[in-house]
């Protein structure tokens, strides 16, 4: 994807916070247009096409539903980058970017959990199965909240940049091994009622749409992103700021 | 006292308070569940109730052991303790405030678990109920064991382990209230109204024991 | 007002730590308890704020407001450690204590920005608690005995942790406080600068 490696020329590229902040405040209306324009396209392509004849309208969800789930992995993949720029490169950055990453993919995490709830019901007539597709994402839905308390319980944010770099490594190499053991608890306990989802393959009536909305969703995911970055280099800003009016407080006034 | 209660609010909302990570925990204990179990939905429909008790008991320990101890190492305990207030009205509010950060969150939470575990929407709604007529309960009593291991220095773990045993006819009779609801021949009234005896039972207690074991331990 | 001491010794276990304190102080005097470390100076403080029981003897008020005999309410306690919360903000720490504390009768307390200027920090209590130097921290501690009213003030160490500066400013607090009929006691092994006091040598026990 072509905004994929804008992305990476603009990280590789950076040097110092203070160029990104340049770079992403001219990147971001771009990138926001972009997405709002990928979003009307491919919400209309949604609304429009028809719907299943199995599944009626509410095959529309997986235009939503599909998206946030591959976001929600993106997104940690994002984070393990990151987390190896942390512990590897030292990117100033690096660390900037997974702190800024986890809620977003939280929330695309969530969305995927909540849009395949409401998927369900009518499928399968429950809000929820325990099947290993299901497990898996909601594994990585408590992963991420746990990074997310990590981050928000520590004060210092060069000291919890390493701790939660390490975290987010341990938990990407073990997200195979979470999938593989969910896989085999399923199979061993699975009854044999619940409608699979990898049914025949995709119609591409049904294709179109939901390229159009990943991408839309990828671009959502970068403009979240970069502006969660900015926004954290500029609380950081903040707080050393008042750090040093902590400083210098009192000084002046009692100086001799 | 408004004040006190406002004051503790903020601190478990702000970084590094226990409000959230008593929900993860919650959540996190429920989830797991289903792997210990298997994912059979009718087995989980039925023992839903009393895993979301549990999660819900051992969540609300989390975070009890600091109700006094963080007091203490920073010196405002002293403060707190030589007011004119009663201190176990302000034991009281202290838990108050405790309850709606780290209680009160389990109960909201409750519903969406009770999803998870595939129960159907009585039995939800009979589980929050009682759940919320039952954290408090838990709370009071955890007062007295933070308030107990208030001067230890490695007092949490020693907190769930005194209070635990106290809370078990909390979770009897939470239980069995959901199950009552769910059920038919049992009816439900009378182990929620013991349940409700309960809470209003260490509201008395609670506060009571706790500010005298914070009066003793006092050095 | 007078605040009476009669006989007072206190235990801590089983170790006596002093005993036989007797002292008398009326409204705008200051008493200044001195003594090696291990002397007893914290416990005596600590009893006198109620916070420990005296083995014997007794602390006594006399004049004070009606329905107060132990100075205990109406004491400012100020212990080693500064009793605020880092995660709030200075403001945050001073309107709680200003409105958990409440003014003793007879007086009233200092407002918010009026006691962070007396301590020389007035431009920064936006700022949470933890971001200040120990220095600062232990100012703001002295700001909470500005913001609301108590006759006495029990202070162990007020000066730990502070530059020579502050230590006059601190000095000047304590002299307004006894201008205005306040009664002061401090314990320190370091010289105050307040002119006019009683003080009161501990020795300790040796056992």
């Amino acid at each position: 994807m072509s905004e994929n490696s804008l992305a990476i020329r603009k990280f590789s590229d950076l040097a110092n916070p203070t160029r990104f902040l340049a770079l992403a405040a001219r990147a971001l209306p771009w990138l926001a247009a972009l997405t709002a324009l990928f979003f009307a396209a491919g919400l209309w392509l949604s609304f429009t096409t028809e719907g299943d004849y199995q599944q009626g309208e509410t095959v529309r969800i997986m235009y939503v539903h599909v998206p946030s789930a591959w976001l929600s992995m993106m997104c940690y993949t994002v984070m393990a980058i990151s987390a190896l720029g942390t512990l590897v490169w030292r990117h100033p950055l690096a660390d900037v970017s997974a702190k800024a990453a986890a809620p977003i993919g939280a929330c695309f995490t969530f969305l995927a959990l909540v849009t395949g709830s409401l998927w369900g019901k009518p499928m399968w007539g429950t809000w929820w199965v325990w099947d290993a597709r299901l497990t898996s994402v909601f594994v990585l839905f408590l992963m991420y909240l746990g990074l997310i308390a990590l981050n928000r319980a520590m004060d210092d944010p060069s000291r919890s940049a390493r701790v939660s770099a390490v975290l987010v490594l341990v938990g990407f190499v073990n997200i195979p091994i979470i999938k593989f053991s969910v896989d085999w608890w399923n199979t061993l306990h699975q009854p044999a009622s619940v409608i699979r989802l990898d049914g025949p393959t995709i119609d591409p009536e049904f294709l179109r749409p939901l390229i159009v909305m990943a991408i839309a969703f990828t671009l959502l995911f970068f403009t979240l992103h970069i502006g969660a970055m900015r926004n954290e280099i500029w609380r950081r800003r903040v707080a050393s700021l008042r750090r040093q009016a902590a400083r210098n407080a009192g000084r002046e006034q009692l100086a001799p | 006292m408004t004040a006190l209660f406002l004051r503790d609010l903020k601190l478990s909302v702000r970084a590094g308070g226990g409000a959230m990570i008593g929900v993860l925990f919650f959540m996190t204990v429920v989830a797991v569940i289903p792997f210990g179990v298997g994912p059979d939905l009718n087995l989980l429909a039925r023992i839903g109730p009393a895993i979301l008790w549990i999660g819900a008991l051992l969540a609300s320990l989390l975070g009890l052991d600091r109700l006094f101890q963080a007091e203490r190492e920073d010196g405002s305990l002293d403060l707190i303790m030589m007011q004119e207030t009663p201190l176990l009205l302000t034991v009281l509010v202290k838990c108050a405030a405790h309850w709606t950060a780290t209680g009160l969150p389990l109960v909201v939470a409750s519903p969406f678990l009770g999803l998870f575990m595939n129960m159907d929407e009585r039995a939800i709604g009979a589980t929050m109920l009682t759940l919320l007529a039952g954290t408090p309960a838990i709370t009071l009593i955890g007062a007295v064991g933070a308030a107990v291991a208030v001067a230890l220095p490695r007092g949490g773990l020693l907190v769930s382990i005194l209070v635990l045993p106290l809370a078990i006819p909390v979770l009897i009779f939470g239980v069995s209230a959901v199950y009552a609801a769910i059920e038919d021949p049992a009816p439900f009234l009378p182990p929620f109204m013991i349940l409700m005896a309960i809470t209003l039972f260490f509201a008395v207690i609670g506060p009571v024991a706790a500010a005298s074991a914070l009066r003793h331990s006092a050095d | 007002m007078r605040l009476l001491a009669e006989g007072l010794s206190a235990r801590r276990g089983e170790d006596l730590i002093f005993k036989d304190i007797s002292f008398d102080l009326a409204g705008g005097e200051a008493l200044v308890v001195t003594g090696p470390n291990g002397s007893g100076k914290s416990t005596l403080l600590r009893v006198l704020a109620g916070l420990l029981g005296a083995d014997s003897g007794r602390v006594r008020l006399k004049g004070g407001p009606a329905g107060f005999d132990h100075p205990r309410e109406l004491s400012h306690y100020l212990g080693h450690r500064n009793a605020m919360k880092r995660e709030l903000t200075v403001e945050e720490n001073l309107i709680f204590w200003q409105r958990f504390l409440g003014d003793s009768p007879g007086g009233s307390g200092d407002g918010l920005v009026e006691a962070a200027t007396a301590v020389g920090l007035a431009d920064i209590i936006h700022l949470p608690f933890g971001y200040l130097s120990a220095g600062q921290q232990r100012r703001m501690a002295m700001a909470k005995l500005l913001v609301a009213y108590r006759p006495i003030w029990l202070l162990d160490e007020p000066t730990a942790a502070l530059d020579v500066s502050a230590d006059r400013l601190f000095a000047g607090l304590v002299a307004r406080h006894l201008e205005r009929g306040g009664i002061v006691i401090a314990a320190t092994h370091q010289a105050l600068g307040f002119t006019g006091v009683k003080s009161l040598e501990m020795t300790g026990f040796f056992h």
